[in-house]
């Protein structure tokens, strides 16, 4: 800036900043304002069809039906919710020990060298189109299950939610690192200090520390596992199961339809706008928004009572 | 760091008084008490009991350490003896946490550092290559400049030591008696479950030293231990050290020359460049030591 008149510079570019600033201040409030915007429309959109289909459908029969066959005009819920809590159940069980132990390794236990290795590697990971996760499934986890002699068809919910869980391995990770590598040296050294192992100081002390963001990673990649769509659509198959508590293979041996998949196949199938089969969707749609709606409202819930305890 | 004012260079760092806004009154303080170390009149505690020399439980032989290619420590010998405090002074960065990390090989975390020369424990080099660093800290006790209570329970805090260590009888008892010999007991009394990190800083810090002594180490190192401090937790960490020094080794890292001066025995002046200039009796090296950068570091004529 010139140095020329003092006083006529410290108005005139007083003003230019004004406007300036409020320009910045509108358009950074009207993104703001669009996300939220979209958010809302999307829910009342959602709810607005799902009560079309709530015209046609008796509620109750629906999210207590225990067998889905759009095409015959039978609407129960539940075989979507429970291939959906399979295929979550089974992911986790995948992705929350692989991925937690990557954390520890990535920030506890590896080098500067090693981590500047595979923390990118596992970003790829992250970043692989699903689509490609759910052609691996089909085409090779499958055969490799069937070769290790587990009686599985060829749609299958078994292959489709591992492959989920190997999915997002990489969100449970890095999100945990994060929290691991945010724990402050001075309490390793207080672990060591005290004759604590490597092992112990990571167990001990570090995952205590980060215990809520370690869990919000959990959440996190739980909420995508719901959500997940292409995988299970590609390798879990299309048919409808009803959950069988006393025998939970069949289940995963077998092909399912997962809520996503079923929307999924409410569009591609025949049916057309305005029949109960198409509105279906919607339905599902918001039935699904609540679930992982409610996991986001949890996972705040549980984070913040860690922090209280632990901060 | 202004080494060359007097003001950093006598010890009173002006942390070691507690608050930023004590800050003006701490320089005043330190101003006058400037005056009093020019005639010498340290105040030198007596404790007659320390006067006879006890074997050296720790003992440093020609200790060299390096950061990198960076030199911290020069050939340091010192013998340190068992059940006394000996105090480790000396300007800022000269070294005094570096050796104190050595002793526990705590100096084996960081990637850079590396130790030459033999650092004997109950005679045995702890840099042999058959010595477990983790066993070996688990003889020797540390506590930290700044407090680092775990998130966790203060029970959990000083039980945590216990557990890793297997010492798993008796834990209540020797939870409520580490905290009682750390005179915390009373204040936090009903509220051993809560959270360490809600007590203030100098509970905090004497939940550290509960922390440490509770599987009751032979030796305890004290990083600057009161720097964060207020004087009144100040003073009643100083307490505790000279009770501690009953039962245990202690030794003590501090820029706070009158503090070096009332609870040791034992004195090492380390100067810029990583040098243990003297080493000796307190009373000694603050009444007449042998060399005269000691004498002028203690005097505050340089830093
Ligand atoms: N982790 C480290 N990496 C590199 N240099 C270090 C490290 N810690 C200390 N040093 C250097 O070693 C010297 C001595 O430091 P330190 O032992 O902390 O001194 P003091 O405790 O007396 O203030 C300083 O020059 C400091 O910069
Ligand atoms: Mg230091």
């Amino acid at each position: 800036m010139g140095n020329e008149s003092f006083d006529a510079d410290l108005t005139r570019s007083a003003h230019g900043q004004i406007a300036k600033e409020r320009l910045y201040h509108w358009l950074l409030f009207f993104c703001a304002a669009l996300t939220v915007f979209v958010t809302v429309s999307i829910v009342v959109t959602l709810a607005v069809d799902a009560v079309a289909f709530f015209r046609q459908v008796d509620a109750l029969s629906f999210f207590t039906g225990t067998e889905w066959e759009s095409s015959r005009g039978t609407f129960g819920v539940l075989p979507l919710v429970t291939a959906t809590l399979v295929v979550t159940a089974v992911s986790a069980i995948v992705a929350i020990p692989i991925g937690t132990a990557a954390a520890v390794y990535l920030s506890e236990y590896a080098s500067d060298r090693m981590r500047s290795v595979l923390k990118p590697a596992l970003e790829i990971l992250a970043g692989i189109p699903t689509v490609v996760y759910g052609y691996l499934a089909l085409v090779y986890l499958t055969p490799w299950l069937r070769k290790g002699g587990l009686d599985l068809s060829m749609f299958n919910l078994l292959s489709a939610s591992i492959m989920v869980g190997i999915m997002i391995i990489p969100m449970v990770s890095s999100i945990s690192e994060d929290a691991m590598s945010a724990v402050p040296d001075s309490l390793r050294e207080a672990g060591y200090g005290l004759g604590a192992t490597k092992f112990e100081v990571s167990t001990g002390v570090v995952i205590p520390a980060a215990v809520s963001g370690i869990f919000s990673s959990y959440i996190l990649a739980l909420s995508r596992a719901i959500g997940e769509t292409m995988i299970v659509v590609m390798a879990g198959g299309m048919q409808a199961r009803m959950l069988d508590l006393t025998n939970p293979f069949a289940n995963l041996f077998n092909s399912g339809q997962t809520m996503t998949a079923a929307m999924v196949h409410a569009v591609t199938s025949d049916a057309t706008g305005g029949t109960p089969e198409f509105y279906s969707m919607f339905a599902i749609g918001l039935t699904l928004f609540f679930v992982t709606f409610s996991m986001n409202l949890l996972s705040n819930r549980i984070a913040a009572r860690y922090r209280e305890e632990y901060q | 760091m202004t080494r060359d004012t007097p003001l950093e260079t006598d010890g009173g760092d002006p942390r070691a008084d507690g608050s930023g806004t004590a800050v003006a009154d701490s320089a005043a303080q330190t101003d006058s008490s400037d005056e009093s170390l020019l005639d010498s009149s340290f105040d030198v505690e007596d404790r007659s009991h320390a006067s006879e020399d006890t074997d050296a439980i720790v003992e440093a032989r020609d200790i060299d350490v390096y950061y990198g290619d960076e030199q911290a420590l020069q050939s340091v010998d010192v013998a340190i003896p068992e059940k006394r405090v000996t105090a480790m002074i000396g300007p800022s960065g000269c070294g005094k946490s570096t050796f104190l990390r050595s002793i526990n090989r705590m100096n084996d975390l960081i990637d850079a550092a590396r130790v030459e020369g033999e650092l004997l424990f109950d005679g045995k080099n702890v840099y042999d290559d058959d010595v477990d660093p983790v066993a070996l800290r688990r003889k020797i006790g540390m506590v930290f400049q700044s407090p680092n209570p775990f998130p966790k329970s203060i029970y959990d805090n000083v039980a945590y030591g216990l557990e890793v260590q297997g010492k798993t009888d008796d834990v209540d008892e020797k939870v409520h008696r580490a905290l009682e010999r750390a005179a915390l007991l009373d204040e936090v009394e009903d509220q051993l479950d809560e959270s360490g990190l809600e007590l203030s800083g100098g509970q905090q810090q004497r939940l550290c030293i509960a922390r440490a002594i509770a599987p009751d180490p032979e030796v305890l190192l004290m990083d600057e231990p009161a720097s964060a401090l207020d004087p009144v937790a100040t003073s009643k960490v100083e307490d505790l050290i000279e009770e501690l020094a009953e039962d245990y080794t202690v030794v003590i890292v501090t820029h706070n020359m009158q503090q070096a001066a009332r609870i040791s025995d034992k004195t090492a002046v380390f100067l810029t460049g990583g040098e243990l200039v003297e080493f000796d009796d307190t009373a000694k090296i603050f009444e007449n030591p042998e060399s005269q950068r000691v004498e002028d570091y203690i005097t505050g004529k340089f830093g």
